[in-house]
């Protein structure tokens, strides 16, 4: 059964609301949200995330990336479910806002798709410490026009994104190079900033600059999905979940014969993923370091991360 | 005046300072706004110099085409030239299109229309100023798009994203701000003066063309140049159907990127010195703003309509 990540959180903020209600606690609504989830519920059939095994007080605040913003809302709505009086607050903003807010201590947690030191001044990513929390992947993805390609090697996504040397364009232009009809292939890039297009150039292009000058470039996953999917010849690369909540619209290309899926990124055998970190500056305390735990207990490595396409890391 | 509000302070004491309560409110409000105005743009001053000034790097350098902001790639370089020309270029190509249409509504609003018309078209003026740029955006990139790479791939436009497609939907934006300022321009030019010109026989269009058009010169110039503030400072429209490609503008065809549209993109990820060329570009952004603000206050020392 399929069900988009959005219906998911539903069911989960379901199931939290049940969780409060069951314990009698004083909650403030939780017949409402009850009521309001439901349908979304009923209809996922997703399974309920335990909460944390002891709770500690408090209010903290995580902000960050926006690939791992659902997971780290929906634990933190899991753990807040089962210990009403503690307050964590979930917010994007991006990899570098998560890194810089956390180092100014203006955040107990900063989420990110890359390491401090890629991002920080060096004095300021040795104040904080890594959490490892979860792989996350990514998927190239071309129109759905593009027929007859369904998988690509590395080697040819250098040939058809990277610049290398100053060259002005890449070496493929053409579908018909791969295997494809005879079309002009359309790169569209993330900004330069995003952790999606850093991966991307570390894992497979090995570091050759994109084609930046030949490119299209779009700010999100949506509005990338949305251009590959409306512009024929289009090739890019989207997050997972992502993908999963996007299949009619665009193909999916598996990279060195391996499909793109949660199984395979597990396994390791999938190499476009790169690890999902949670920075706290020093070591954590408190409901910073009770979060931090939960992050890693069975019910979200296990049951909620899997569910949300992202892969466990123990 | 003065000595008034003397005899009334001597006759009823207390009053005058009664009537001074709503001189200190409008001059706190104005103080406010000042000192407001004053701390953004010494912020965005001060932050937009720090790539000069905290990371060295040569300001000559802006000013060179290369855009590698990347800390992690070899050799960085912060050339400006490909925002500042797209930005320029994007703004003057919607001014282009947009003038005309809008000169050409707001004459026929103050000269033309019977007043049933006038009640249709400012209400829907309106309606496009409320339209918010996302939802503008939004129909560029399902709507235009689309249709320039269907209709016209033949002229160049391979994706649909590009310089063109970004400037109809500014000018789309920008023709309420030039209708209604130009409209302002044309109903001050007094009656008497077009009464004149029909009474020597002219024709409607001559009057327009001969006496209204000239009078109200420099009311549609300010008017022009206030569409364009307003198309400098424009992003997310434009940066949904431009393509973002960090290049000089040499085609209408072609994908094309602006300041506002980059600083989008990249200030949710960028640290560091990469940080601090978007706040550059900030400034530089400023710079063109303030430039149209003295464009229009020369303006207006010059125009005196009646």
């Amino acid at each position: 059964m399929i069900t988009t990540p959005a219906k998911r959180i539903g069911a989960l903020a379901f199931a939290a609301a049940m969780v409060v209600a069951a314990c009698g606690s004083s909650s403030s609504s939780p017949s409402a949200a009850a009521t309001a989830a439901a349908p979304a519920a009923s209809t996922s059939g997703s399974s309920s995330i335990a909460g944390p095994s002891s709770c500690v007080d408090g209010t903290i605040t995580a902000s960050g990336s926006t690939a791992l913003q659902p997971l780290v809302d929906a634990a933190g709505k899991a753990y807040t479910a089962a210990c009403p009086k503690s307050t964590i607050s979930v917010q994007g903003g991006g990899s570098g806002t998560g890194l810089t807010q956390v180092s100014q201590g203006a955040v107990q947690i900063g989420d990110s798709d890359v390491t401090a030191e890629s991002k920080l001044a060096s004095p300021d990513a040795a104040a904080l410490v890594d959490h490892v929390i979860a792989k996350q992947g990514w998927v190239v993805v071309v129109n759905n026009g593009v027929t007859g390609v369904t998988n690509l090697s590395s080697q040819q996504l250098q040939d058809i994104w990277a610049c290398p040397n100053g060259q002005a364009t890449p070496k493929i232009t053409n579908w018909k190079d791969v295997g494809g009809p005879d079309m002009p292939i359309v790169l569209i890039l993330r900004p330069a900033s995003s952790g999606t297009r850093a991966t991307f150039k570390s894992v497979v292009l090995n570091g050759q600059p994109e084609c930046a000058g030949q490119a299209l470039t779009e700010d999100s996953n949506g509005a990338v999905t949305t251009a590959v999917g409306q512009t024929p010849g289009a090739i890019s690369v989207i997050g997972f979940a992502y993908y999963q909540s996007n299949k009619d619209k665009v193909t999916a290309i598996s990279l060195d014969g391996v499909a793109g899926s949660v199984a395979n990124m597990t396994d390791g055998s999938y190499k476009l993923s790169a690890s999902g970190h949670m920075y706290t500056k020093g070591q954590p305390s408190g409901l910073t370091a009770s979060f931090m735990d939960y992050m890693m207990s069975d019910p979200i490595q296990h049951t909620l991360i899997p569910s949300l396409f992202y892969a466990p890391v123990k | 005046m003065t000595t008034v509000e003397s005899s009334l302070s001597r006759a009823q004491p207390g009053l005058r300072a009664r009537l001074d309560v709503p001189r200190r409110i409008t001059l706190a409000a104005a103080l406010v706004v000042i000192g407001a105005v004053a701390l953004l743009l010494g912020f965005i001053v001060w932050r937009g110099l720090q790539l000069f000034v905290a990371s060295g790097v040569p300001v000559a350098q802006i000013f060179t085409t290369a855009w590698q902001p990347d800390p992690l790639s070899a050799g960085t370089n912060y050339g400006l030239l490909p925002f500042i020309g797209g930005t320029l270029a994007v703004m003057a190509v919607a001014a282009v299109i947009a003038t005309p249409l809008s000169v050409g509504l707001a004459l026929f609003l103050a000269e033309v229309a019977p007043g049933w018309a006038r009640r249709i078209v400012q209400p829907a003026m309106e309606v496009f100023v409320g339209i918010p740029s996302v939802v503008y955006g939004w129909l560029g990139l399902v709507v235009l798009v689309p249709y320039l790479r269907t209709q016209f791939g033949w002229m160049g436009f391979a994706t649909g994203f590009s310089w063109f497609a970004g400037s109809l939907v500014l000018s789309l934006m920008i023709l309420p701000t030039i209708t209604s300022i130009s409209y302002d321009a044309f109903v001050v030019v007094p009656a008497d003066m077009r009464s004149a010109s029909l009474a020597l026989g002219t024709t409607r269009w001559q009057a327009i063309r001969h006496v209204v058009l000239p009078t109200a010169a420099t009311g549609v110039a300010t008017a022009i140049v206030f569409g364009l503030m307003r198309a400098a400072g424009e992003a997310l429209a434009v940066q949904m159907v431009i393509g973002n490609a960090p290049v000089i503008p040499t085609s209408l065809a072609r994908p094309v990127t602006t300041l506002t549209s980059q600083i989008t993109l990249d200030m949710s990820d960028a640290t560091g010195t990469w940080n601090e060329a978007l706040w550059t570009m900030g400034l530089v952004l400023l710079i063109i703003s303030l430039t149209f603000v003295l464009i229009i206050r020369r303006l207006g020392r010059r125009s005196t309509p009646a």
